[in-house]
């Protein structure tokens, strides 16, 4: 690791102010993303802010009737917590479905959020990558790209987003909040957080610099049979080739959210009125314009096959 | 150099250390509890795992100072050879190990996988996320998925794992 200067911040504005003051500093909470990658100097923070002890990490019925998610919620309270499991169990399912044990035990709501690709190049220093080196070129067109994205990608960029949370929360219309470092405040629709690569695949979130996540809403619940299917190499402990995350209501609408297949969570909301039709339509609808390499092709089929299976699941 | 104060076994300890200082090199290193091992040191092995107020994780992916006041156990904290643990007698009778270097992060997680379930955490296979889980076979594989064995001891673990469940029940 690249030596740094270590604060804990005393409250959540201050820590935003002191991210904007400090070139190259950086939030750190349960750390289990950040900490790898800058053992492997892929990050390489100047001044690491402690946000650990923001008093971030309940979780609140909204006025509205949803959840209020405070940041530092650690995965496995948020997968335990009871109103999760009965009214956001997608939520749920999700959350136990990523990482192990362990890691569920220290990463937090907003860190989860946060958590960078696991493209093998972007792990890889000897290698170009526009993600971790702007300009350098991308290793993973035309090389190992079995595990990457199949549809948001550019000619600069074929990463996935790794996360299952995000897949889920996208799919139950989540809202990030934050605060910036002149002590505002924004609320961020979680469609509009992760950002698709184009020419600048460095730039992931729109969060600005400084910014600061402090909770996640979910709205109201919406009812249906939740169900989180994930298909990956191993029977536990691996990151997606592809997950659906859905809600299926009686009436065979409903919402899906895919992950492993893109560079955000992906979800084509007009493409969910061919739900009722079907796994094969909704597929189609939902990948349109989808550009496979042909070691990755496979998802395609995969995730109408898998889609097929949690559709069936859900009318029982 | 950054001032840190934790509890480790029960015993207070107050360390300076560089920033860059994980909590598993703290306490191999500087507090010689050599128990915890060093072994992808990227959380993905489990062989570093501790207990930290109460719940196990990876000690080689956190920064020793994030942990001030905070209470560590380590396998030296569960158990010794005169007097061991029911988890380490376990694992010995039901010879599950075989080089024994992931042994002490299986074991920490081993006795914090129990009390997950008493705490009506749910996990990937279990079928139903309100009710109360389970101690079966499948729900142990699955969360012991974050520790890796080499030598393969695994249906031993999950013997001696399931022989403690039943005792404690």
């Amino acid at each position: 690791m690249k030596p740094f200067t270590y604060e804990r911040a005393g409250s959540p504005a201050e820590a935003a102010a002191a991210a904007a003051r400090v070139q190259g500093a950086r939030f750190i909470a349960g750390g289990t993303n950040l900490l790898d990658l800058m053992k492997l100097q892929i990050e390489t923070p100047t001044h690491l802010i402690d946000v650990n002890g923001l008093a971030l990490d309940s979780i609140e019925a909204t006025q509205e009737g949803g959840l209020r998610i405070g940041a530092l919620v650690r995965n496995t309270d948020l997968a335990a917590d009871a109103r999760v499991r009965r009214d956001y169990a997608l939520l749920s399912r999700a959350l136990l479905a990523g990482a192990s044990g362990q890691l569920r035990n220290k990463a937090t709501t907003a860190g989860n959020l946060m958590q960078r690709t696991r493209c093998p190049y972007f792990y890889d220093t000897n290698q170009p990558c526009n993600k971790r080196q702007p300009g350098s070129g991308c290793a993973a067109i035309g090389g190992f790209s079995r595990p990457l994205a199949v549809v948001g990608s550019s000619e600069a960029c074929i990463a996935t987003n790794p996360g299952d949370m995000a897949v889920a929360m996208r799919a139950l219309g989540a809202v990030v909040e934050t605060v910036k470092p002149d002590g505002t405040t924004r609320s961020i629709p979680i469609a509009e957080f992760h950002r698709l690569p184009g020419d600048t695949p460095h730039v992931e979130t729109a969060l600005e610099r400084g910014e600061l996540i402090t909770a996640v809403t979910l709205p109201p619940p919406v009812g249906g049979t939740h169900i989180y299917r994930k298909v990956r190499d191993r029977a536990s402990y691996a990151f997606a080739l592809v997950s659906v995350a859905a809600i299926v209501q009686r009436d065979g609408t409903g919402r899906v959210a895919l992950g492993g297949v893109a560079p955000k969570p992906w979800r084509v909301e007009a493409a969910e009125a061919e739900l009722p039709r079907g796994a094969r339509a909704a597929t189609a609808a939902i990948l349109d314009g989808a550009r496979p390499t042909h070691e990755n092709a496979f998802k395609i089929p995969l995730v109408e096959r898998t889609l097929g299976a949690v559709l069936a699941q859900a009318r029982g | 150099m950054t001032k840190v104060s934790f509890t480790v076994n029960g015993q207070a300890v107050a360390l300076s250390l560089d920033t860059r200082t994980t909590l598993l090199d703290a306490l191999r290193e500087h507090l010689q509890l050599t128990g915890s091992k060093k072994g992808c040191d990227h959380g993905q092995c489990g062989a570093c795992t501790v207990m930290v107020n109460g719940r196990r994780i990876n000690s080689c992916l956190s920064l020793a100072v994030m942990h001030e006041g905070n209470e560590v156990t380590t396998i030296e904290g569960l158990g010794s050879p005169e007097s061991m643990h029911p988890m380490q007698d376990a694992f010995v009778r039901h010879d599950g190990y075989q080089c024994g270097y992931c042994t002490p992060g299986q074991i920490c997680s081993s006795v914090a996988i129990l009390e997950e379930i008493k705490a009506g955490i749910p996990s990937h296979v279990s079928a139903d996320l309100n009710a109360q889980p389970r101690v079966t076979p499948e729900e142990i594989r699955e969360r012991m998925s974050g520790n890796i064995c080499r030598c393969g001891a695994y249906s031993n673990i999950v013997d001696a794992i399931t022989e403690v469940a039943g005792r404690q029940a």
